[in-house]
């Protein structure tokens, strides 16, 4: 037995682990007594990759290419592949990943449990829509292929789909042509959530990325710093990469606190205005800010955190916000991690997938137990009114209720889970 | 420039696969990758090929165990694809030492697989190196070559072997063109340690003990611990008193 976390590090429980190895057969490997769920980085912040006193099935060891077409950029791997191990070997060749989040720190075999997206919904849509096959490993022995045109509902289950469907042990992604490593950016300060929508809706057409932080203590007014880019063609070689840093020890408290909070925003929002303005960034700090410090999450002391991210449909995406920033405010609590962003206008693949046309708020919180809670409750409320739901990769205690009108689809979806496969969400939110 | 030669016997060993990468990262090789199993070659062939994919990897099957056949084996490669460059050693397994003690065997199976085939193929790729005067064969032994231990004796011998054949062979290259590199991984997060990693022990990143050993192989250097804080812990143990050590659960 060892003891495994997930990101938002809010439990640290026995698991027993089985390292898997493509080699072995590794339909032998998932098949027990006892049900497992598969681990990838672990990098989820919640409980959709944990199952405490159960089994684990680390994906680390799979972590091979397979095969690469450079006519069509189709790339088949392993399960475990590393995002940054796509990025760092194919941009150089003139391809690259669709869709990534924001940490390149996280497998195929995760992005697609989690159908995740990145900064450019409204162009590219989320990591599903780039996914040309996909190959299950069941617990009964059987196999599965599923893509768009084979077995589409197999497929539609599987993304997103929280790797409750199967064991995902290989898929092919369709890579997109890139001139190099290099982005156009501008960052514009923004002063109300009025101006944040009108710079959204109008980068849309002319940039491929498009994000924005905001300061969670600004309240329903809401200031921040929107960013947005487009690939280069820039092909200057890559620069040596800087030695990351480390978070080499856990705080006993949490270092985002009241006291720190709101100089750290303050002096965030104004450094970034001084810096507004065009200029050239390479895709790592643009679409990996944070994976130059390791550990980062330790910030948060030993209680953890959790990251709270809903999406609520436009009509009431500013209303919504505004409420939601005023709840924060009033609480206290929050976190410089917080990301402000619009989809676009187009439906996930996956039955399960977050991504749906609207406005997306993603706020870290330090665990400080009832006051996160009560909080928790007020944003529920604000995101069941507005029919909005919350992101499962980030979910650590999402109610019933709020998960079931959040994703419609779950009975629907049940039916094509794997049997021998249960994680503490799959608990949770689906009752076994 | 022609594309830099490399045999890596043992070539489906987790520490080898991490090696290979990095090499075929750096720069377009011709690589032979030798192992005992054909599928688990192809799987890693397939992988470096989309990795550099201007790299020319072959694979070659063979029976560590067959003493007799390395000589052979070796002349075969050599003549196909020339001397080598480099060369890394990395087969082994880790024996069962409970079972050892009450089957015979097992020890030898365990002494051959990790100690006398290692130094048999370095000394047959040593000797074509000399032909050529340059190369560099690095060898994969062990901080449990340092010092007999109860808990893995046999291992522990194996890899003693290795450790003294290769300093011997340096001694032998000392001020020649070919290298002979000796590498002590500490325990590492490998296949073969999966049952301690279950049991909670913690072990050093594959891939960090992966980039030592190409870039002390890079550097020339003769000895590599990885990760390096294991030459100070094995420093300490080789030197306990005996009263001390057999004190000591290891």
């Amino acid at each position: 037995m060892v003891t495994v976390t997930s990101w938002g590090r809010l439990s640290l429980e026995n698991h027993s682990l089985v390292a898997l190895d493509a080699s072995k057969g590794l339909v032998a490997q998932i098949q027990g007594a006892k049900p497992g769920i598969a681990f990838g980085m672990g990098r989820s912040y919640g409980d959709i990759c944990l199952n405490p006193g159960g089994i684990v099935w680390s994906t680390s060891g799979l972590d091979r290419f397979i095969a690469f077409d450079a006519q069509t950029g189709d790339l088949t791997c392993e399960a475990g592949v590393l995002l940054r191990d796509i990025q760092r070997l194919f941009i150089p060749q003139g391809w690259i990943l669709p869709v990534t989040p924001g940490t390149q720190m996280v497998t195929v075999g995760g992005a697609i449990a989690n159908d995740i997206h990145g900064k450019n919904h409204h162009r590219f849509g989320s990591f599903g829509d780039h996914v040309q096959i996909i190959e299950l490993a069941r617990t009964d022995g059987t196999f599965i292929s599923c893509g768009p045109s084979i077995e589409p509902q197999w497929f539609a289950a599987t993304v997103g789909g929280l790797g409750l469907t199967g064991l995902i042990t290989q898929a092919t992604i369709r890579l997109k042509p890139v001139a190099g490593p290099w982005l156009d950016t501008e960052t514009i300060p923004y002063q109300s959530l009025e101006e944040f929508f009108k710079l959204a809706d109008g980068s849309e057409a002319d940039w491929e990325h498009t994000v924005s932080w905001i300061d969670c203590l600004a309240g329903s007014n809401g200031r921040g710093i929107f960013m947005r880019a487009t690939p280069s063609l820039q092909t200057a070689k890559l620069p040596n990469r800087k030695k990351a840093l480390k978070m080499a020890l856990v705080p006993p408290v949490s270092l985002v606190n009241k006291l720190t909070l709101k100089p750290f925003n303050t002096l965030y929002f104004e450094l970034n205005r001084k810096r507004a303005g065009k200029r050239l960034v390479h895709y790592e700090p643009f679409f990996y800010p944070l994976d130059n410090i390791l550990e980062w999450n330790r910030m948060y002391g030993p209680k953890g955190f959790y990251q709270y991210q809903s999406v609520v449909p436009r009509e009431v995406g500013q209303d919504a916000t505004a409420e939601m920033l005023r709840a924060i405010k009033q609480s206290g609590t929050g976190s410089f991690l917080a990301v402000l962003k619009t989809f676009g206008q187009r439906e996930s693949v996956g039955m399960m997938s977050f991504p749906m046309p609207g406005v997306t708020l993603a706020l870290d919180f330090p665990n400080q137990d009832a006051v996160t809670e009560k909080l928790f409750a007020r944003l529920d409320a604000i995101v069941r009114e507005a029919r909005g739901r919350i992101y499962l990769a980030k979910d650590a205690r999402m109610p019933r209720d709020i998960f079931e009108a959040g994703y419609p689809l779950f009975e629907e979806f049940k039916a094509y889970r794997d049997p021998g496969i249960s994680s503490q969400m799959s608990r949770r939110l689906l009752g076994s | 420039m022609t594309a830099k030669r490399i045999v890596i016997v043992g070539a489906t060993s987790r520490l080898a696969e991490l090696c290979a990468r990095l090499w075929v990262a750096k720069q377009t090789v011709d690589l032979v990758l030798v192992g005992r199993n054909l599928s688990k070659l192809e799987v890693i062939a397939a992988d470096l090929r989309v990795r550099s994919p201007k790299s020319v990897v072959s694979i070659q099957v063979a029976d560590f165990t067959e003493l007799l056949a390395i000589q052979s084996f070796v002349d075969a490669i050599c003549h196909q694809h020339g001397s080598p460059d480099i060369v890394l050693i990395a087969h082994g397994s880790l024996p069962d030492q409970q079972a050892c003690q009450t089957d015979l065997e097992q020890v030898a199976e365990g002494l051959n697989i990790n100690g006398l085939s290692p130094v048999l193929f370095a000394e047959a790729f040593a000797n074509k190196m000399q032909n050529n005067s340059k190369g560099a064969i690095a060898i994969i032994g062990s901080v449990a070559g340092d010092r007999g231990r109860k808990s893995n004796y046999v291992y522990g011998a194996a890899k003693g072997l290795v450790t003294r054949y290769a300093q011997g062979m340096q001694h032998r290259f000392a001020g020649s063109g070919v290298s002979i590199v000796l590498v002590k991984p500490g325990p590492t997060d490998t296949p073969m340690t999966a049952e301690l990693k279950s049991s909670g022990a913690k072990l050093a990143s594959a891939d960090e003990v992966a980039g030592l050993i190409v870039e002390g192989i890079e550097q020339g250097k003769l000895l590599i611990y990885a990760p390096k804080k294991w030459a100070l812990i094995m420093m300490i143990i080789r030197h306990l008193p005996r009263f001390v050590f057999n004190k000591m659960n290891i």
